[in-house]
């Protein structure tokens, strides 16, 4: 089903291009601070050009992995540098340069090293492209742990408040959940009759049930799929912001840099999530069907949980923080649907959401660097002097509660419809679409909440007579994310389809699972 | 059969060449002017260069198949991949730590200094090398002797005689105790060589076995570092010249695991069971007291030896594997140990020429001061943590493989706790680099260039070799394959 590789390499142009961009960064005289600027942007855009590329020229009718390129690394041990997209990954990659690019461009202003803060950006949007595009584990390890480390920087460098406990705290979160995974894939590795990590070898012997043997653990026999879904799925979703490892999330978001907010609650949460996805649920679907209907629960909880208490934050970066916690809950629930609707859902949530999470904290960090406060107590007004700020806002607000016309409701419809279909895996599936759908009535709330004491109102022109509209870098980063939101709302099938494509061998191994489960 | 002169020569031809490279330097020493002693430095490059060059002439010829592996001098020493390729090593950090040396002040004037670093490579060749227990007492000693001497090298300074002395005592006991064993052994046996040792072991009574094995592996233990028989480190670590304390870190360290491999391997087959069970629990408690006491370590030195502590439990765990993977893996990580390492002590040396400190905290600003030895040091504490895309991820990945295999699952968990923790401290190093502020960062460092050429060859190497994985872990894959 591997598509021929094209002849130009563009995935490991994508994943390369911002890893030597960081490099070549390094090297321009210091004191050359727009010149760094200006590269970084260009590295960034020329990122972003090939991630359209490659999302345009993707053969839709076609599906399957396309773009392969396949090198050999450590042949002996099965490792090789094996990249590939499909319906699946692809949106995820387009979504990553996208919030490279316009990081970039909101992160104009920061006088301090920007070498350094373009150089970490640029390694930590390699990483992550890189394990969008791994078709091979040990290669997708190598690059989640790429896009751990710069994120500490980035907050304990360029952030605020308690900056750097907050990057500690997300470093080591996010580095057991890791490391408590690459066990797992090592193990799998060990048990696996082909002693390989290709990860298109290692899915069609789940399929023919390879994991579901048993094995001997401590004494103990335990099917090995039920024993090492959970650790690996968990691992990854600590980076997810899964309830109840997700206290990571509000700390490491708020302190971060407008660009590193972006790219947190953009981009890195879905890695966790993707991750899950590729080695927990597609590698061992025996698992995935015994434990997602459970694990379904801690979404639940994480869905209303985030969204009451983003409902009484003070700081606005922290309602935003909040709130991604329970955007990111809807993708566990589509993932627990188990069919073609509901991962449809999730993986679309996942673009919706990442696109609305770097307009929403793009235009906080705007706000914060005319008010120099995030108090809504303190602010207001602001739609008079920011008008395409307010706009953009509003209109990541708008995907936040999933309003009819915009790609937050296309996502969220499809993650209940999904559960409703799949009401037969568990009684309380019906409950899980009861109790989670509050969660939006108050995400509303929250949006409307932070909207009305930030942009609307009396500007208080005593305490900010300086106040100026945003850059027009500012308003090129704020189009260029929002035109998402819009295109999806109206033309669903853009991404829906795509996406279908690649989930949909995903759900028939699950369903494989499932029949093999009630036998 | 019976060997000729030159096949006798040609096993230990790397340590001819060191020997007449020792002699050059004395000579030298006594012909060149006092204000030019300096240029030694050069002369041991040059010296050491030509030994390096001779052992990756020979450890082709045996990786090819070019030279088949053989025993020399009655069974005293083997020239087989491994002993090559340890001896590489060896040579290598010794290059690189003499680079480090020349600007070092308080040691830069000395001829001595290389005569005894050369001599303890030496030495160090031959622990590599040995399979008998008579080559094996006599290498580590001469290694002893001049490490000790070179701990203590200067005499002026407190710390440094304190060092020495310290080194010396604990050297000394440990390899009385040692020394015990091997007398135990050939009691028992009645025999020195490795081989012959093996094929009697079994007959004997378990008890002696075990005792033999315990009083063996105390000198090991102290060779490598290894809880409980680390205390020396931090204190010698801290007190001895810092470039000398590189060297000690790596090739001391990556010697004594060379005589544990192959002892362990050749000598005790049969008692695999219980020394793997030993070996694991070493692995376990090495690295897990060498992390937490790395954490408070507010002196760079320090932490760097309690770090190497903990490197060295990584590596018992591929000693503890026992397999054909754990060996190479462990051979594997030596090498990139290696660099990492030198690498994170070059730039402690350059720093304390500058600020005459070894406080973590005076690597503040470093970032703003000198952005290039700010990435260097990064790149190593990222690479010692085995952080992509750094060289030191496929280490520890091997590692922990291998101990999967072999199924000690545990061990494989409480080493990537272990890797956690230890990115903690490795991260506060470099949080003081990046985030910390000082007077002096608007300050440049200088940084000397031999200095340079070390920080450029271990920062390529750590990074290129992500890319080039693969050559190096057939190589050693290949070595591990004579055990």
């Amino acid at each position: 089903m591997t598509i021929p590789a094209v002849p130009i390499p563009i995935l490991s142009f994508i994943v390369f291009t911002p890893l030597v961009g960081a490099l070549l960064l390094l090297l321009i005289p210091r004191h050359q601070k727009d010149a760094a600027r200006a590269f970084a942007a260009a590295v960034s855009g020329f990122t972003l050009l090939l991630a359209l590329w490659a999302f345009v020229a993707y053969d839709r009718s076609a599906g399957g992995y396309q773009f392969v390129e396949r090198m050999s690394w450590l042949p002996q041990l099965g490792i090789h540098y094996y990249v590939g997209v499909d319906g699946v990954s692809l949106p995820l990659v387009l979504l990553s340069a996208l919030v490279l690019f316009t990081g970039v461009l909101v992160s104009w202003n920061i006088e301090d090293r920007p070498h350094e803060l373009f150089a970490f950006m640029l390694l930590l949007a390699s990483g992550i492209m890189g394990v969008f595009v791994a078709r091979n584990l040990v290669l997708l390890f190598f690059f989640y742990e790429i896009a751990i480390f710069p994120k500490y920087f980035l907050i304990a460098i360029w952030g605020s408040t308690r900056k750097e406990y907050a990057a500690m705290k997300l470093v080591l979160y996010t580095l057991v959940g890791s490391i408590i995974a690459l066990v797992g894939a090592l193990a799998l590795y060990f048990v696996s009759p082909v002693r390989t990590f290709d990860m298109d070898v290692l899915r069609e012997l789940a399929a023919r049930g390879a994991f579901a043997r048993t094995v001997e653990v401590f004494g103990q026999a335990v099917r090995f799929d039920y024993l090492w879904f959970l650790p690996v799925f968990l691992g990854f979703a600590v980076t997810a912001g899964l309830w109840p490892f997700h206290n990571w999330v509000p700390d490491g978001h708020s302190a971060a840099p407008t660009a590193g907010s972006m790219f947190l609650a953009g981009v890195v949460m879905k890695v966790g999530a993707y991750s899950a996805l590729r080695v927990g649920i597609e590698l061992m679907p025996g698992g995935a069907v015994y434990w997602l209907p459970v694990v379904v629960f801690l979404a639940v909880v994480a869905a209303l949980y985030s969204a009451a208490i983003s409902l009484v934050q003070e700081d606005l970066k922290y309602v935003i923080a909040f709130s991604s916690i329970g955007h990111m809950a809807f993708v566990t629930i589509g993932f627990a649907a188990m069919n073609v609707t509901g991962l449809t859902g999730a993986v679309l949530q996942m673009f919706s959401h990442g696109v609305m999470a770097a307009i929403l904290f793009a235009v906080v960090g705007m706000v914060y660097d005319q008010a120099h406060t995030r108090y809504l107590a303190h602010l207001g007004g602001f739609a008079r002097v920011m008008p395409l700020a307010t706009l953009g806002f509003i209109l990541g607000g708008l995907v936040a509660m999933g309003m009819p016309g915009f790609s937050g409701f296309v996502a969220e419809f499809q993650v209940f419809a999904g559960i409703w279909a799949a009401r037969e895996t568990a009684w309380w599936y019906p409950w899980v679409v009861i109790l989670a759908a509050p969660s939006i009535a108050l995400s509303a709330a929250y949006i409307l909440r932070a909207l009305q004491a930030t942009f609307f109102g009396d500007l208080d022109l005593k305490r900010y007579p300086h106040v100026r509209d945003v850059t027009a870098l500012d308003k090129v980063a704020i189009v260029t994310l929002a035109v998402w939101f819009v295109l999806i709302g109206v033309f669903p099938r853009v991404m829906t389809d795509l996406i279908q494509t690649g989930v949909e061998p995903i759900a028939s191994l699950l369903q494989g699972a499932m029949v093999a489960s009630l036998r | 059969m019976e060997l000729s002169w030159g096949a006798h020569l040609w096993s230990v031809l790397p340590e001819i060449v060191l020997v007449l490279a020792t002699a050059g330097i004395m000579a030298v020493d006594a012909w060149l002017p006092e204000g030019r002693k300096r240029e030694l430095g050069y002369w041991a490059i040059g010296g050491l260069g030509v030994a390096l060059g001779v052992t990756v002439v020979q450890a082709a010829q045996l990786a090819v198949g070019v030279a088949a592996p053989y025993e020399a001098f009655g069974g005293s020493v083997r020239a087989d991949l491994a002993a090559m390729l340890f001896r590489v090593i060896f040579i290598l950090s010794g290059i690189l730590t003499v680079a480090i040396s020349m600007d070092f002040r308080p040691l830069r004037q000395s001829g001595e200094y290389y005569v005894l670093l050369m001599a303890s490579i030496l030495g160090m060749g031959l622990m590599g090398a040995a399979v008998n227990l008579v080559t094996l007492y006599l290498a580590l000693e001469t290694v002893g002797i001049a490490l000790y001497l070179l701990a203590g090298y200067l005499r002026d300074t407190p710390r440094s005689a304190e060092a020495g002395l310290k080194y010396f005592l604990f050297g000394v006991f440990s390899s009385t105790v040692m020394l015990y064993g091997l007398a135990l052994l050939y009691g028992f046996t009645g025999e020195i060589a490795y081989a012959r040792i093996a094929q009697v072991l079994p007959e004997l009574p378990a008890p002696v076995v075990t005792a033999a094995l315990l009083l063996v592996l105390v000198g090991f233990g102290f060779k490598v570092s290894a809880v409980p028989f680390h205390f020396w480190t931090p204190d010698v670590y801290e007190g001895a010249p810092t470039p000398v304390t590189a060297f000690i870190s790596v090739a001391s360290k990556s010697a004594g695991f060379a005589l544990l491999i192959r002892a362990m391997m050749e000598a005790f087959p049969t008692a695999q069971a219980s020394w793997v069970a030993l070996m694991a629990a070493l692995a376990f408690v090495t690295m897990t007291v060498g992390n937490l006491l790395a954490i408070p370590q507010r002196n760079l030195k320090r932490l760097l030896a309690y770090s190497s502590i903990a490197q060295a439990g990584y590596i018992l765990i591929g000693v503890a594997a026992a397999s054909p993977l754990g060996i190479a893996a462990s051979i594997f990580y030596l090498g990139i140990y290696t660099l990492t390492n030198i690498a994170a002590f070059a730039v402690a040396v350059i720093m304390t020429n500058v600020t005459g400190s070894e406080e973590i905290r005076d690597l503040a600003g470093l970032s703003r001061r000198s952005p290039g030895l700010a990435l260097a040091m990064l790149a190593a504490l990222l690479s010692l943590g085995g952080i992509p895309p750094l060289v030191g991820f496929f280490a520890k990945l091997f590692v922990f493989a291998a101990a999967i295999e072999s199924g000690l699952l545990w061990l494989a968990i409480a080493g990537v706790l272990n890797a956690m923790v230890a990115f903690y401290y490795y991260i506060t190093v470099a949080r003081a680099m990046y985030v910390d502020r000082s007077p002096e960062e608007g300050k440049p460092v200088p940084i000397p260039r031999p200095s340079h050429f070390t920080l450029w060859f271990t920062v390529a190497g750590v990074l290129l070799l992500t890319v080039l994985v693969y050559p190096l872990y057939r190589l050693a894959q290949m070595a591990a394959q004579a055990f």
